[in-house]
């Protein structure tokens, strides 16, 4: 075994002979690191340490470059990193950093190596051992290692001081309560003379402050001599940092930095710390007009700079500027809008932000026209980023910026049509949105939708699916204001309909019928007209009326269509025609030209549009376009399609006898086909409105319906309700219920089989005993009164007195602000509380963690908490006696020292806080005794048991007492005043 | 805070990769990959900074430098400022150029070891401690005194203590 270790120790290859053989091997690297894989793993078992070592040096360049799994190494990294020789601990530290997590489990086999390491005489072992906390320190490391931490941090070496304070972090945000240990310390070290010190400091203080700025506003006056004294940039970067978390939180302090930003701006001369003191400024000083001024005049510099880097930060600032003072941003608007064609694309997305910024009620129309341009001649990714901001910036707070729907309506639908679009969805949800919410857009929806429709070209296209799904859901729902119901139908039932998704086509399907009906319909009503007219003639004025309601009466504009239709018609039909279609496809091109030349020579083309001839040749379509999808595999084409068909079948034979059997038939008594039409037609045309998020909260609880109560028994009757139980007692519809009880179990008993009868007697004892759960027929009675659906008549009037509420509202807000350009009135749009819900969002958290907790209790000071947790610390069962003893030398002194007199020069300061310190003291003394007793028990168990593992969760608990106090008292005293 | 430090090369290579907060070796792959499919695209002429937000999650920001076949990448959140980053990089390359006199790619490659000692002198645990590159030559040098000491084959065991508590825990 041993001659096996000294031939592998020299022959071994290292990392170098690796790194050179892998470069030769160009072609089959997987192969070779596989094969360096094996001999990894076999030198790794070495009981030679440097054998050890550089195979462990070589794992972790794999694993580092080429992505190798290093975990199964992790007990070997140990034993290396307890080499005596610097190199070995060196390449195991490397190891451990790049391998350890909080799941490894060998990591508490690594704490006494540590100890030992942090107090070696060797700087560059207590750097090591430092860097390896700072990058996998769990909270058992930074609880068994505050102590060396602590003595560290106050070494004579400026190299491990250093790193000592940046450790600290790390150990804070694992284990809070060390902040009652080391916090006094590394505020000293503020003070120091060193600025690498001093920086180091400055910048944990300001990873913390990010975290929850409001623990650290005490320390301002310390910052504050920074700002004021430092030159070094790095250092005042970093201090800018912390000043803007903190101005934003205490106004008094922020009118205090003012002045010495500004100085810092005239002054400077590095950009760093300009852009810095513009982004402390537009970010938390905006109230200070003087301020604001030359930070957009420093931004200003910044824009017109040659340096991409300093226009891109210019305009990043100017963002963030833009919701306080617009003006920053419209000053600079031409320079604004020119960088949207900038080649870089972080300039172009800032300043897209920026134009976004600029939008309102005034310039929408302008401004989203210069971005179409644009997005029409930008690449793909630049494309899409535009329409999503118009889409997004639009659609804001429910379509705040939209004036004139009409115009949005064909924006929609311009957009769908730009090459690189894929925002399909979005525009799907805004086409159907806007329409459900704004009643007068709807003809213009459907005049637009029309327009993809019948483009056989967009249904190739996979991103525009949906928003062709919409436009075919907008036509069907709203197919009265349809120009030309038969140009729609042949749309919706085009052969390249093929291309779309199932999901899709059966919307286009339900269209289909929706449309359908609506001919039918009209011709049907048309007939009775005609055959009224004949019985008395003075009805016959009538008819245009009634059609008008339906039909969009714009004849003029009809006309000027119908040569395009045609033209699309010869466009798609010899492209696409399959055979079936081909024949079809004449037949309806006549029917159509028949239709328009109809509608343009009499002014109610309505009433001849729906003729005998047509009717049929529309049902014929139908049935032949749908008839292959009756086999459909997908259900829910299937479904619709034969509910299609089925209804074609209930109608035509009338529909064709009625030719034979003469019109008068029909106004006498109408017929069954038309009174099938008229239930479908009025189905159908129930509005649709938006239901808002919040209405399941506002139907009122039954009485009688208490949810909550006896929620206990659940898990009893759940235990009942294992039997599977049929479907027909479950869907059961509420009406029935009264009759489960006797009849139904009956007739299940007679003709089912013995276990559903069992499981139908089970059901209705379970009724019997549990009838809270159940429904009544009464309730559901209840219910539906107070509840009615969102199609309900009665919900209808609601809406539109509350709309008749916006509408003055609107007109309020309207007349307030003028608006010169503007004939048209803004037309009404629906909001609903949800909206306002979804808007408003989640605030953002307070993450008032244990460690905020911790550095206030230390920052405004406790002396009897400082020490019953620094004695605690002593009393743990430290093998190392020496630190230990330390401790106790130091801790006395410490705790005698007046905290926060120390730390705050400047008597006025230190004087009222004291009084708030003593002011919660007794509070807190309390608490704080009984926590002490708790941690002393804690820890004596510990010694007891000695088990790493146990003493896991302590700090948690140890952190949750004091903590709840803390948060009671308010924190803040009267800084730099 | 610095996220992480990527060297690679300009066919997506990764010659350097460190990350200051933990990463399956997977994740740390995937992430260098959409990096470097990020830079690639880029032109020399355009600004250094990318918003990383969709490779790295909320507030992050990406700083790289473009030296002859290497990209430099920094990316790190909203406690550092930009311009200092690139100030950083600076000093990073300054310092690899002084150490291998007139750094190039091959130097990188060959210097695994010494690449993360100057790194870790430069950032630690995520924060920048020295930005003079006459200081970190000086601590690199110093270390690498350390670890050319003379090397014995030693055959030692290691520790019976540690030994001992994989067996209590085992």
């Amino acid at each position: 075994m041993a001659g096996a270790s000294i031939m592998e120790t020299l022959f071994q290859r290292n990392l170098e002979d690796l790194i050179k053989a892998s470069r030769q091997q160009q072609v089959r690297e997987s192969l070779f690191i596989s094969k360096s894989m094996d001999e990894i793993r076999r030198e790794i078992k070495s009981t030679d340490l440097h054998t050890k070592s550089i195979a462990l040096q070589k794992l972790s360049y794999l694993s580092s470059l080429h992505g190798l799994d290093m975990s199964f190494a992790a007990f070997h990294a140990i034993e290396v990193v307890s080499s005596p020789q610097f190199l070995h601990k060196k390449i195991g530290y490397h190891a451990i950093t790049l391998s350890f997590n909080d799941d490894t489990p060998v990591m508490l086999l690594i704490t006494n190596q540590l100890r030992k390491d942090m107090n070696s005489s060797n700087q560059f072992e207590v750097s090591l051992a430092l860097e390896c906390l700072s990058r996998i320190g769990n909270i058992d490391l930074a609880r068994d290692l505050t102590p060396e931490v602590f003595t560290l941090l106050s070494s004579s070496k400026a190299f491990v001081k250093k790193k000592a304070i940046a450790v600290v972090l790390r150990v804070f945000e694992k284990y809070p309560d060390a902040v009652r240990v080391c916090f006094k310390r590394l505020v000293e070290n503020l003070e120091s003379s060193d600025p690498i010190i001093v920086s180091a400091v400055i910048g944990v203080f300001c990873e913390l402050s990010l975290k929850d700025p409001r623990s650290y506003l005490p320390l301002a006056p310390e910052f504050y001599k920074i700002l004021v004294d430092s030159k070094n940039n790095w250092l005042l970067i970093k201090v800018l940092k912390i000043f803007a978390k903190l101005a934003s939180l205490e106004p008094r302090l922020a009118k205090r930095i003012a002045e010495p930003i500004c100085e810092h701006m005239r002054r400077t001369g590095a950009k760093s710390l300009m852009f810095e003191c513009i982004r402390a400024v537009v970010s938390s000083l905006s109230e200070y007009e003087s301020a604001v001024k030359l930070a957009v005049m420093k931004i200003r510099e910044f824009l017109v700079d040659d340096d991409p880097n300093l226009k891109y930060l210019g305009l990043h600032a100017l963002s963030i500027i833009a919701p306080k003072h617009l003006w920053a941003v419209l000053e600079n608007k031409d320079f604004v809008i020119k960088s949207l064609s900038d080649g870089d694309f972080n300039i172009k997305l800032e300043s897209l932000r920026l134009v976004m910024a600029m939008v309102s009620e005034s310039n929408v129309a302008e401004i989203t026209r210069v971005l179409v341009n644009y997005a029409l001649k930008s690449d793909p990714e630049f494309c899409n980023k535009i329409l999503g901001s118009i889409l997004s910036a639009c659609s804001k707070n429910v379509y705040e910026v939209i004036l004139d729907f009409d115009w949005y309506a064909s924006l929609l639908g311009e957009m769908a049509r730009i090459p690189h679009c894929q925002k399909g969805e979005e525009i799907e949800n805004q086409l159907i949105d806007i329409g459900m919410r704004v009643k007068d857009v709807r003809p213009e929806l459907v005049h637009v939708s029309r327009d993809l429709l019948i483009d056989p070209a967009l249904l190739g296209n996979p991103f525009l699916h949906n928003i062709l799904s919409a436009a075919a859901w907008l036509s069907g729902e709203y197919v009265e204001f349809s120009r030309n119901p038969f140009e729609l139908m042949e749309a919706l039932l085009q052969p390249r309909t093929s291309l779309l998704p199932s999901s899709i086509r059966a919307v286009y399907v339900q269209s289909t019928f929706k449309v359908l009906i609506s001919c039918v319909h009209s011709y049907f009503l048309h007939k009775e007209n005609v055959a009224s007219s004949i019985d008395s003639g003075n009805q016959a004025s009538e008819v245009p009326e009634l059609v008008s309601q339906r039909k969009f009466p714009e004849s003029s504009d009809l006309t000027s269509e119908a040569p395009a239709c045609s033209e699309q018609d010869g466009d798609f039909n010899p492209r696409d025609s399959n055979q079936s279609f081909e024949d079809l496809s004449t037949e309806n091109d006549g029917d159509v030209t028949v239709a328009h030349g109809h509608a343009s020579t009499s002014a109610s083309f309505g009433k001849s549009n729906f003729t005998q001839e047509s009717i049929v040749n529309l049902l014929n379509l139908v049935e032949l376009a749908l008839g292959p999808l009756s086999s459909s595999h997908d259900v829910e084409i299937q479904e619709r399609t034969q509910n299609v068909l089925g209804f074609i079948d209930l109608i035509k034979k009338e529909i064709l006898n009625l030719e034979i059997q003469g019109e008068q038939h029909l106004a006498r008594e109408g017929t069954e086909a038309s009174n099938a039409v008229k239930l479908m037609r009025d189905a159908f045309s129930k509005e649709l409105g938006p239901v808002s998020t919040s209405a399941q909260e506002r139907v009122a609880v039954p009485d009688g319906l208490s949810l909550k109560e006896d929620l206990s028994d659940l898990e009893m009757i759940c235990g009942d309700a294992q039997l599977p139980l049929s479907s027909s007692f479950s869907l059961g519809s509420p009406q029935y219920g009264e009759k489960f009880d006797a009849p139904l179990s009956n007739l299940q008993s007679k003709d089912e089989s013995e276990p559903l009868k069992e499981s139908t007697s089970l059901l209705a004892e379970h009724r019997k005993r549990h009838g809270l759960y159940y429904l009544s027929s009464e309730k559901s009675e209840i219910l539906s009164n107070e509840y009615p659906p969102a199609n309900d008549p009665m919900s209808q009037d609601q809406l539109s007195d509350d709309a008749a509420d916006l509408v003055k509202l609107t007109e309020q807000s309207v007349a307030s602000k003028k608006k010169p350009n503007n004939a048209k009135p803004r037309p009404v749009v629906l909001k609903l509380d949800g909206d306002e819900i979804a808007i408003a969002a989640k605030k953002p958290e307070l993450n008032s963690g244990m460690l905020s907790g911790a550095v206030r209790d230390v920052l405004l000071g406790n002396e009897a908490l400082h020490t019953s947790s620094q004695s605690n610390l002593c009393d743990k069962p430290s093998s190392n006696k020496k630190g230990k003893e330390k401790l106790n030398t130091d801790l006395p002194l410490e705790s005698k020292e007046n905290l926060g007199g120390e730390e705050m020069p400047g008597g006025a300061a230190s004087s009222r806080k004291s009084k708030h310190r003593s002011h919660g003291k007794e509070r807190r003394h309390k608490s704080v005794g009984k926590n002490g007793e708790e941690k002393v028990d804690n820890s004596r168990k510990k010694e007891t048991k000695s088990n790493h593992r146990h003493g896991r969760h302590k700090p948690r608990q140890k952190a949750d007492g004091p903590l709840n106090v803390v948060a009671q008292t308010p924190v803040v005293p009267d800084f730099l005043l | 805070m610095i996220k992480s430090v990527m060297v690679m090369n300009t066919q997506g290579k990764p010659r350097l990769s460190k990350f200051y907060e933990y990463q399956p070796v997977e994740k740390q792959q995937e992430l260098i990959r959409s990096v470097f499919g990020v830079l690639c695209s880029r032109a020399d002429s355009v600004s250094n900074f990318i918003e990383a937000d969709s490779i790295f999650g909320p507030d992050t920001r990406l700083v790289y430098k473009h030296y002859a076949t290497l990209y430099f990448v920094f990316v790190f959140d909203s406690s550092e400022n930009e311009l200092a980053m690139l100030d950083l990089i600076q000093v990073f390359v300054e310092t690899l150029d002084k150490c291998f006199k007139n750094v190039c790619e091959l130097d990188i490659v060959f210097s695994y070891s010494k690449l993360h000692t100057i790194l870790d002198e430069i950032i630690f645990g995520g924060q920048v401690l020295e930005t003079s590159s006459a200081e970190v030559i000086k601590a690199v040098e110093e270390i690498s005194k350390c670890w050319k000491r003379p090397q014995v084959l030693s055959h030692l065991s290691p520790s019976q203590f540690l030994v001992g508590e994989v067996g209590s825990i085992g």
